[in-house]
């Protein structure tokens, strides 16, 4: 089977006055047209594994691979404007919070067909209806009036469907989703994540879903990766994740509270510096 | 049946021609820990602003321990009983402060004396040794600084502690062990807690009642174990427990 994404001993540490912190230090996988969840709390260098495949890796950052590879284009040697080509049009990625996210003096039609016509060479007109049919896509009820809206006056959810629209206008073949619903409500949460779900496996794309959540990432993919101070510490199919092995992603999965069993106090993680080895 | 703590009588709350607060009642037993839960914008945390004075409240009632409050104004004597807990560790502490003289504040401003006897105490009772006492809170991990402002809520030793979504911001683990040292206080000093989240689940780990609100509105409150049997007649709460226990492909 090809694969679609190869990531082989991926390093990024960032120089800093106090020494050099190493945020991801040695994760590999490979990724076919399949869902992959990367799970790890704050500072797990879950963020910057995605940020380096997108190349958004700040320019100050030293970042080394044995292979970073997307349809077998090594993504370290490809020079900038491959790497524009390719990001936008084949790889997407789909950010936290779509109030700082989206460009706040554009319409959110023009932001969209803007993307369209970096990567494609299409009229207005076409532009305008491509815009207009993803985000029936993301149905979004009106997308004749939202198409004129700017980012400020939709809601934090709309926001979400919008910037799903205009990352997947072009049709890419990787979807990176880093933390794509933490920034909205529970009900709203739902809804943005079951039209994910569906164009996803709808254009068979493949998806990197980045989140802390360790519940939820399994409930929406196939595989998931958990990290841990810049490593990989466990990787394991979602529907095994009651047979974990490493004590961290068990106490992830124990610590939270859930409704109908009264645990007091919560387990909570006792963190080993043998982890972070 | 207890006393009653903190009661809310058909309280509205307008920003302009908007109702964030629309006569909204809810009654708050002592030694309770109730909780709220609502979507954004459902006036949840309009509701703990206004019990704190934080907001003013156009009409209606606030009975705090026998003693009713109007519009923004509290006595010194209410943040004696009453103190708050906010959702953004990163905004709620000041940046140029130590950890100290975050924690003197209240005591100066209550006319405490024995102020370090009772900043190392508030420090060893949240887990933090005395060595986080001269830091400033850009120094500190959220859930270091969050152990903070539960400090300095509890350095007056309240009686009520209104908490707006304490551990939103912070990882799952850490938020365990904000929710085990907020039990463990609890605990410890009998306090009553006025919980606000959106989070069902956390909800009902640390509460024994629970109002869900919508739109300024309560929809319906009900006691945890009648959540726990779905004994609640309300489609939203029903929509609000689905919604909580994760994503299900059908």
């Amino acid at each position: 089977m090809s694969k679609l994404l190869t990531v082989d001993d991926l390093r990024v540490s960032f120089p800093t006055r106090t020494g050099q912190v190493d945020a991801v230090r040695g994760v590999s996988f490979t990724l076919g047209k399949e869902r992959l969840g990367i799970v790890g709390e704050s500072g797990s260098g879950k963020s910057q594994t995605g940020r380096a495949i997108m190349g958004l890796t700040p320019g100050h950052a030293k970042i080394s691979a044995k292979t970073l590879a997307f349809d077998g284009i090594d993504l370290l040697s490809a020079s900038a404007s491959q790497r524009r080509a390719l990001r936008g049009k084949r790889v997407a990625m789909i950010l936290q919070d779509p109030k700082y996210s989206l460009n706040p003096v554009m319409t959110i039609g023009r932001q969209i067909i803007e993307t369209l016509r970096t990567h494609e060479n299409v009229s207005m007109k076409e532009g305008r209806a491509r815009a207009l049919a993803m985000l029936e896509a993301v149905q979004i009820r009106d997308p004749e009036r939202v198409f004129d809206l700017y980012p400020h006056e939709v809601s934090g959810g709309m926001g979400q469907r919008v910037m799903i629209a205009m990352m997947l206008v072009c049709g890419p073949e990787l979807l990176i989703a880093d933390e794509p619903t933490s920034a909205l409500d529970v009900t709203v949460q739902l809804e943005v994540l079951a039209i994910l779900d569906k164009l996803v496996s709808e254009r068979g794309m493949g998806l990197i879903f980045i989140s802390h959540d360790l519940r939820l990432v399994s409930s929406f993919c196939d595989r998931v990766i958990v990290m841990y101070g810049g490593r990989v510490v466990e990787e394991l199919p979602s529907a095994n994740l009651a047979e974990a092995k490493h004590p961290y992603t068990q106490g992830l999965l124990n610590c939270l509270p859930t409704i109908g069993t009264h645990r007091h106090p919560l387990p909570v993680l006792e963190r080993k510096p043998e982890w972070a080895l | 049946m207890s006393a009653s703590a903190l009661s809310v009588r058909n309280m509205v709350v307008a920003f302009d021609d908007f109702l964030a607060l629309d006569d909204v009642s809810i009654d708050v037993r002592e030694g309770e820990s109730f909780g709220i839960v609502g979507e954004s914008g459902s006036g949840k945390s309009t509701l703990l602003r206004a019990i704190a004075g934080l907001n003013s409240f156009e009409s209606g009632s606030l009975t705090v321990a026998g003693t009713s409050y109007r519009g923004q104004t509290r006595s010194k004597d209410f943040y004696r009983t009453v103190q708050m807990v906010f959702q953004d560790p990163y905004g709620s502490l000041h940046p140029r402060q130590t950890v100290d003289r975050l924690l003197l504040e209240p005591l100066a401003i209550h006319g405490f004396t024995d102020v370090d006897v009772r900043i190392a105490r508030a420090l060893d009772e949240v887990g933090l040794g005395s060595g986080f006492r001269f830091r400033y809170s850009h120094q500190l991990s959220g859930g270091q600084r969050q152990r903070i402002a539960i400090a300095r809520a509890l350095i007056l030793e309240p009686k009520i502690l209104l908490l707006d979504e304490p551990t939103s911001a912070l990882d799952a683990s850490i938020q365990a062990e904000i929710l085990n040292l907020l039990e463990q206080a609890r605990k410890d000093r009998g306090l009553t807690f006025v919980m606000v989240s959106h989070d069902l689940g956390v909800i009902s780990h640390m509460c024994e009642r629970l109002t869900v609100m919508r739109k300024g509105k309560v929809v319906e409150t009900v006691s945890v174990d009648a959540l726990e049997n779905r004994a609640f007649s309300e489609d939203y709460t029903r929509a609000l427990l689905v919604a909580s226990e994760g994503f299900r492909r059908d």
